[in-house]
């Protein structure tokens, strides 16, 4: 197979826009041919910029299901449901459509859609479900279209179905050798009635599933045509930035605009719900002048908030018996009985999710209908902003979902989007409102803090019998959506904690769910970011304490767990664990279970005057059938560099309310002269397929803080790593 | 305001109107609608904003337009006219990008890089590449399109 990424015809339009985006869609997920599209008299982009003309009538495009359109010329675009944030969306769900579609690689387009109910009540990218959710669907669209495009040959030349065949977007006359392209067919099959049950291709039969097949979005990415949403362009645009209190939640009382409004370029001064939006004729003088407003703000509740204060009340509260997440037989009594006991209190602190696309939304407001350019994670999340700040009706909103420059979590939220609907409202304009890096990294909905109390007992051989753990930590639900934790207990909190897949007998797990006024929210992996790191360094220095091998333990403890004891065994293996390394060297392992798929991690680090390096990653994965070996691979090796940074350098603090880190100086990232090498395994598996964009990251920072106390004697139990700790 | 002439992607450029001090990464984005170069940080931190000024790679956030006047500048736009400069080509064939915001600096920085060293090693790619931040982490297959590169750019297949 020759997969062509270089031709610009299939690629993801860059716009993100597009006649299509103007289509007026049913809510089923099979709907017959499109009838017609409306055209809101809004906004159309064609290129690098939206012409506000009319559009012009055009042919439609049979819509087979959701995903798959195909006109008359045989042009096929595919809907990526999924946006793109680096983790493959536009190649991988195009596989699972190309697959079953019997359509060549390369001979379709991709398109993100507007919101649509076909695509679920929340439509966007978290969780790392994208692979998870649309494998059976996207499979069942492509195999539903094929199905309806031979019914319409059969139909055509008056034969049995049983006498065509799908092949290379055409279907062939088996006893004839007459072809019929898909484009011809797609009229005629849209109106036919769509059957209930298809067969999906023996996997043994797969040309593109499990294929290392090249991103089809690269080409674009390697000229600067990729369009992100910072990119969008549209006449009259004007471009706004918005001065936020300084203290976390604050909000504006009075503010003197005279300095701000002599600034070349500034347009005009809006005061809006987050603070004081400048709108100037560029980015630059928004930002610039932004900072020159004089303004009065009212503090609010969190103008005493430090961090230190934050981290006693967790460890205050942790003393006290907390809400049970999980018990197994009796802890406390086996705690009692235990031939040796171990304790240790684990930190972790709040972490900006820094995406390299500042955050920003372009919002088109008008009496009648909002049009928005986002990079984001939920589109039905701006839909429902826009709704709410605009009071028109969904179906007035017009979302167009752009290329995402890094997520992370961030890029789930409202906030951003807030800001841009609220300025064009206001001043009767399209306009683009971006965020500096000061802005992202201070009003960021952080990772939460978290704190967690270990005790373990050992038994007379040094295995552990029981396991005792109480952790507080703020709930990103109630962040995030005002809601209490159902029965005080936020998943998001304790997974990682409440979920450990290993055979202690005893065990107890408690929760704190403890509120700081600070907002928090989705962060790469989250709740197993800090999790992993406390559950798989303490279960580290239990296997010191009783010395034990740490691999060794961990089988012990994984016997009934066999894809998780799987990883581990082939990580160890592939890492050369128990082999001599180079002098200075030291491993350490970390094993999770999370998203649906199974990892563990050999780090391979030195310690050279307290400071940490990371030489070698070996990473074993058994995330159940692969759809992309190459982007798997490429997902797991940036997972690890991003939890990566977050141990060796990530860590955001408050005083008095306010962050004390600014920009990248402040708050640094993982550099390529600290890459490590990472090998990547993955496990064969005919299971149904796991999460990928967030499995790489919660075993990295107790893998490397386990080999730091292979070479040093030290044990890390607060994240960042800090030098004065080791020397 | 003023009017500031100087090359820009091979061809004669009059910056009229410009406001002097404004940053060359918002003049091309804002004003000339040239978006790929990207806006990272604005304090030279991390490199997205990356082009050349007289073959030099410099960051655009904190270079004022009012500087620029005489000078060569090229931007991602301008590396190449179809994406064949051995850079690109080595970044499309070993599928470098994953989001991708960050990979118009990274390639102009490599470029220059390569420009000067006809075969960087691992510690002159640390030197340089050090100052692009990559969020998702592709520093291991940047270092490895770097080397392609330099095999494209001496002639091996």
């Amino acid at each position: 197979m020759s997969p062509a990424s270089t031709a610009s015809g299939h690629t993801a339009r860059k716009s993100g826009f597009s006649r299509r985006g103007f289509l007026q869609v049913g809510a089923s997920v099979s709907g017959g041919l499109l009838l017609g599209f409306v055209l809101p008299g809004g906004s159309r982009l064609s290129g690098q910029t939206i012409a506000r003309t009319a559009g012009t009538a055009a042919i439609p495009d049979a819509r087979l299901n959701a995903w798959i359109h195909i006109a008359p010329d045989d042009q096929i675009t595919f809907m990526i449901h999924k946006s793109e944030m680096g983790q493959g969306t536009v190649t991988s769900l195009s596989q699972l459509l190309a697959e079953e579609l019997e359509c060549d690689w390369g001979k379709f387009r991709t398109e993100f859609p507007p919101v649509d109910i076909a695509f679920g009540p929340m439509q966007g990218v978290v969780g790392s479900q994208s692979i998870r959710t649309s494998w059976t669907p996207l499979r069942r669209a492509g195999a539903t279209a094929r199905e309806m495009l031979i019914a319409a040959a059969a139909q055509t030349w008056g034969v049995d179905k049983s006498q065509c065949r799908a092949q290379s977007g055409t279907v062939v006359n088996t006893a004839t050798n007459a072809s019929l392209s898909y484009g011809k067919l797609a009229a005629t099959a849209a109106k036919l009635p769509v059957p209930a049950n298809v067969a999906l291709k023996d996997p043994a039969q797969f040309r593109y599933i499990g294929k290392p097949i090249k991103r089809l979005d690269t080409a674009d990415k390697v000229n600067g045509t990729t369009k992100f949403g910072i990119d969008a362009r549209l006449p009259g645009l004007v471009y706004a930035a918005v001065a936020r209190c300084p203290v976390v939640g604050g909000k504006v009382v009075t503010f003197d605009d005279k300095r701000a409004r002599a600034f070349p370029g500034v347009k005009q001064i809006v005061p809006i719900s987050s603070g004081v939006a400048v709108v100037a004729n560029n980015t630059w003088s928004a930002i610039q002048a932004s900072r020159l407003l004089d303004i009065k703000w009212d503090e609010g509740a969190n103008a005493a908030v430090n961090t230190p204060a934050i981290t006693k009340m967790f460890a205050d509260k942790t003393l006290q018996p907390g809400t049970v997440c999980r018990s197994v037989g009796d802890a406390e009594a086996a705690l009692k009985g235990a031939a040796q006991k171990v304790d240790a209190v684990y930190h972790a602190p709040y972490l900006a999710h820094a995406p390299m696309e500042p955050l920003n939304c372009t919002a088109d407001v008008r009496p009648d209908a909002c049009h928005l350019w986002a990079s984001t994670q939920m589109q039905t999340v701006v839909q429902a902003v826009a709704v709410q700040l605009t009071g028109l009706r969904p179906e007035q909103i017009h979302v167009h979902s752009m290329y995402m420059g890094g997520g992370f979590g961030r890029r789930a939220t409202g906030d951003f989007i807030s800001d841009a609907v609220e300025i064009s409202k206001a001043i009767g304009a399209p306009v683009k409102a971006t965020w500096s890096r000061e802005d992202d990294i201070q009003h960021d909905r952080f990772r939460p803090a978290s704190l967690a109390r270990f005790s373990a007992g050992l038994d007379a051989d040094g295995w552990p019998v029981a396991w005792m753990n109480r952790f507080a930590c703020s709930s990103i639900q109630k962040s995030s959506s005002g809601q209490d934790p159902r029965n005080g207990i936020d998943r998001t909190s304790s997974e990682g904690l409440d979920d450990l897949e290993y055979e202690i007998p005893n065990q107890q797990v408690e929760y704190h769910w403890t509120e700081t006024g600070i907002p928090v929210h989705y962060w790469r992996a989250v709740g197993y970011t800090q999790n992993t790191f406390f559950a798989e360094s303490f279960l580290d220095e239990l296997a010191a304490a009783g010395k034990k091998d740490p691999v060794e333990l961990r089988r012990r403890l994984l016997a009934k767990s066999p894809r998780l004891l799987g990883v581990l065994n082939l990580a160890a293996e592939k890492a050369g664990w128990g082999q001599p390394l180079p002098e200075g060297r030291t491993r350490g392992v970390a094993a999770v279970f999370n998203v649906g798929t199974y990892s563990a991690q050999v780090a391979e680090i030195s310690v050279v005057a307290g400071k940490v390096r990371v030489h070698r990653v070996v990473a074993a994965v058994d995330c159940g059938h692969v759809v992309n070996p190459m982007i798997v691979q490429q997902q797991i090796r940036s997972a690890i560099v991003y939890g990566l940074t977050a141990a060796l350098k990530g860590e955001i603090t408050l005083d008095k309310g306010r962050v004390q880190q600014t920009n990248f100086h402040q708050y640094d990232m993982l550099r390529i002269d600290e890459m490590p090498v990472v090998d990547v395994y993955l496990v064969p598996s005919t299971e149904n397929p796991g999460g990928i964009g967030e499995a790489g990251v919660p075993a990295i920072a107790p893998a490397v803080c386990n080999a730091v106390f292979a070479a040093t004697g030290k044990r890390v139990r607060q994240l960042p790593i800090r030098r004065e700790q080791l020397v | 305001m003023a009017s500031i002439k100087f090359n820009l992607n091979g061809k004669p450029h009059s910056a009229d109107d410009a406001i002097p001090e404004m940053p060359l990464l918002w003049y091309l984005r804002d004003s000339l609608g040239m978006t790929g170069t990207k806006f990272g940080c604005g304090m030279a931190l991390c490199g997205a904003c990356t082009v050349h000024v007289n073959g030099q790679s410099v960051r655009a956030c904190v270079t004022p337009v009012s500087s620029l006047a005489g000078k060569n500048v090229t931007t991602i736009e301008g590396l190449s006219a179809d994406s064949s400069h051995p850079v690109q080509k080595a970044w499309a064939e070993l599928d470098v990008p994953q989001c991708g915001y960050c990979q118009s600096g990274q390639i102009m920085t490599a470029a220059a890089l390569l420009s000067k060293k006809a075969r960087p090693s691992d510690a002159d790619i640390d030197e340089v590449m050090r100052g692009n931040i990559c969020r998702c982490g592709t520093y291991q297959d940047i270092r490895a399109a770097i080397h392609r590169a330099a095999d494209l750019k001496g002639g091996k297949a």
